[in-house]
């Protein structure tokens, strides 16, 4: 139980935080007028005092469930107010940098046009994250029963691992054409060597006691495999497809600079980038910034229901 | 060395793989070239044809070879139609980008080791952060920059550094937090301040984890460079020289520029990894 003193201290310096804010808000000069000296004292006030509220909030609920969703919240909140009084009390060009509001306005507007990019981004990026993680899964198990293959192919996975391979995105273009099939390609030669050598490696994570237990029982191959070894290699496995995650949504987007039919995030990211419409591209990388979290967060929640068992996932 | 041959093995086995692609990838191109002369072509000629194709659609390893040959040794370093001089634009944002990445990952992560406010507010903003896919959004970010005034080296190297500190400022959390109670107690108990505890234990501690992170950091620096060069295309580079093949269907141009993107991502890589071999062996941590 959290006293209600903390309690009291909590609600005291969010809503000090809060009135700094509004103040803030409130002193925003009329466009092209120039902001007054207070608004910005009133500006560092606010960050001091919301940074001092995520300390006392991280220490009143620490070691609580609760302590770092709340902490972020508060920081993030924070830099969104932030970054809306400076943009808009400094008068920054909305070319370089246009205020969250507008990026909202935006949003809100025109989520017909974003849907229609995300989905043909995400044909590519599901497709080829799909294949790219199977075909790497499953020539991990095959290259697994020869220990000759596996030692040469793990450096030279590892070494695949530090290459630009998103430069072979035109070569990809050029050979499967402007639509998503290209970029489905791209991610699954992205997806394919990090998924292959995270496997293996999570292959040999059983020990020598267990495999010798598993051939006490006089499990097959399949069977050891199946309820020892893949289990013992799901970890890894998570690890890999949490890679892979990021890595394919990459792909399909600088995949798409090299052409696409009019449609798609990166498509609509380098066109608007053209014209200057810098609150539509902001828009845009909201929706991939929240693709990517979702997509993140879809593979860390399998992960923990599949391997509750593994230390990291109980602490 | 044991698995040397391993490797040889597998490297033979891709290159014979890339060889019978050409043979598939580029027949088609041969036939319909026989066809329109009106003449049939023999299966050996045909394969002896696809090795040489002047704009192929996959180049057989010795033309990229002869490529690089071509663009490197037999041209003058400064010449614009050399891949030193690209490479070597590509490099120098990179470094500049990796050092700047290196620098603000470890200075957050000694921040959020030693300041709890920090740990709980930053932490989970540095992964989010990493949750945009920068790379795609390099377009815009270079734009924003020119119109500031900012010299185009310098906002590739923001790109890279954006990269590159998130694997340094985890790996360097986790490096600073990996001495145990005993060893932190054994430092109380000599009175240590906070300084000293840091420069004597959690410093020297922490290196093991920093030279894997800088190898992923320099790497993703690299890519980084390369992407933020398709936007920037008119200052040269590894990445416009792969915008340029594409636009122009030079794909020897683009084979080579990935195969140098490649070997110069393979040479820092080595270079910090011996680095940090050399440190841990200096520290008696070496196997």
């Amino acid at each position: 139980m959290i006293p209600i003193r903390h309690w009291i201290v909590v609600t005291v310096s969010l809503v000090g935080t809060a009135l700094l804010f509004l103040g803030a808000f409130l002193t925003l000069p009329a466009a092209g007028e120039p902001a007054p000296g207070y608004l910005w004292v009133a500006l560092i006030g606010a960050w001091i005092i919301a940074w001092k509220s995520v300390s006392v909030v991280a220490e009143v609920f620490d070691g609580r469930r609760a302590a770092t969703p709340a902490a972020a919240l508060i920081f993030g909140i924070t830099l969104l107010l932030i970054w809306e009084i400076v943009v808009r009390g400094a008068q920054i060009s909305p070319v370089i940098l246009p205020p969250p509001s507008a990026i909202a306005a935006r949003f809100a507007a025109s989520t017909d046009i974003l849907w229609a990019d995300f989905l043909q981004t995400a044909k590519g990026v599901f497709a080829g994250y799909f294949i790219g993680c199977t075909v790497g899964f499953l020539a991990a198990i095959a290259i697994d029963r020869s220990p000759f293959l596996t030692r040469g192919l793990l450096p030279i996975g590892n070494l695949v691992a530090a290459l630009p391979i998103i430069g072979v995105a035109p070569i990809m273009v050029m050979w499967y054409g402007f639509d998503w099939h290209s970029k489905a390609a791209v991610v699954i030669i992205m997806c394919f060597f990090p998924m292959l050598v995270n496997t293996v490696e999570g292959l040999q994570a059983a020990d020598r006691m267990q495999k010798d237990l598993m051939r006490t029982y006089a499990a097959s191959y399949g069977q050891t495999l199946m309820k020892l070894r893949l289990p013992a290699a799901a970890p890894f496995i998570f690890n890999g497809l949490k890679i892979c995650s990021t890595l394919a949504l990459i792909g399909a987007i600088v995949a798409e600079f090299f052409g696409t039919p009019i449609v798609g995030m990166g498509f609509r990211i380098s066109t608007e980038v053209g014209r200057m419409n810098v609150d539509m591209v902001w828009a845009e990388i909201a929706v991939a910034a929240i693709v990517g979290s979702a997509f993140y967060g879809a593979v860390a929640l399998i992960e923990r229901a599949v391997t509750f068992w593994h230390p990291s996932q109980r602490g | 060395m044991r698995s040397l041959l391993p490797i040889i093995t597998i490297c033979a086995a891709i290159i014979a793989i890339w060889y019978a692609g050409t043979i598939r990838m580029n027949a088609q191109w041969e036939y319909d070239q026989a066809e329109r002369a009106g003449v049939e072509i023999p299966f050996t000629e045909m394969v002896a044809n696809t090795m040489s194709q002047e704009r192929p659609m996959l180049p057989a390893p010795h033309q990229v070879a002869a490529e690089i040959w071509e663009t490197t040794a037999e041209k003058k370093l400064t010449s614009k139609r050399s891949l030193v001089w690209h490479s070597w634009i590509t490099l120098s944002a990179t470094l500049l980008g990796f050092a700047f990445g290196a620098i603000l990952g470890i200075a957050l992560a000694v921040g959020i080791v030693h300041s709890r406010a920090m740990d709980r507010s930053v932490m989970p903003w540095v992964i989010a952060s990493q949750t945009i896919p920068i790379l795609a959004l390099a377009p815009m970010f270079i734009v924003v920059l020119n119109a500031l005034n900012v010299e185009g080296a310098v906002a590739k190297a923001a790109i890279s550094t954006y990269l590159s500190f998130f694997p340094v400022v985890v790996g360097m959390v986790k490096g600073l937090r990996a001495p145990d109670q005993m060893q932190l107690d054994l430092m109380r108990t000599y009175n240590a301040s906070a300084s000293a505890t840091f420069w004597k234990l959690r410093l020297p501690s922490s290196l093991p984890f920093l030279f894997p992170s800088l190898k992923i950091a320099a790497a993703a620096s690299l890519i980084g460079a390369v992407v933020a060069e398709m936007t920037l295309s008119q200052d040269g580079g590894l990445g416009a020289r792969l915008l340029n093949g594409s636009y122009y269907g030079q794909t020897m141009m683009i084979w080579a520029a990935l195969i140098a993107a490649s070997l110069l991502a393979g040479v820092l890589v080595a270079m910090i990894g011996g680095a940090g071999k050399a440190t841990m062996k200096r520290m008696g941590m070496g196997r």
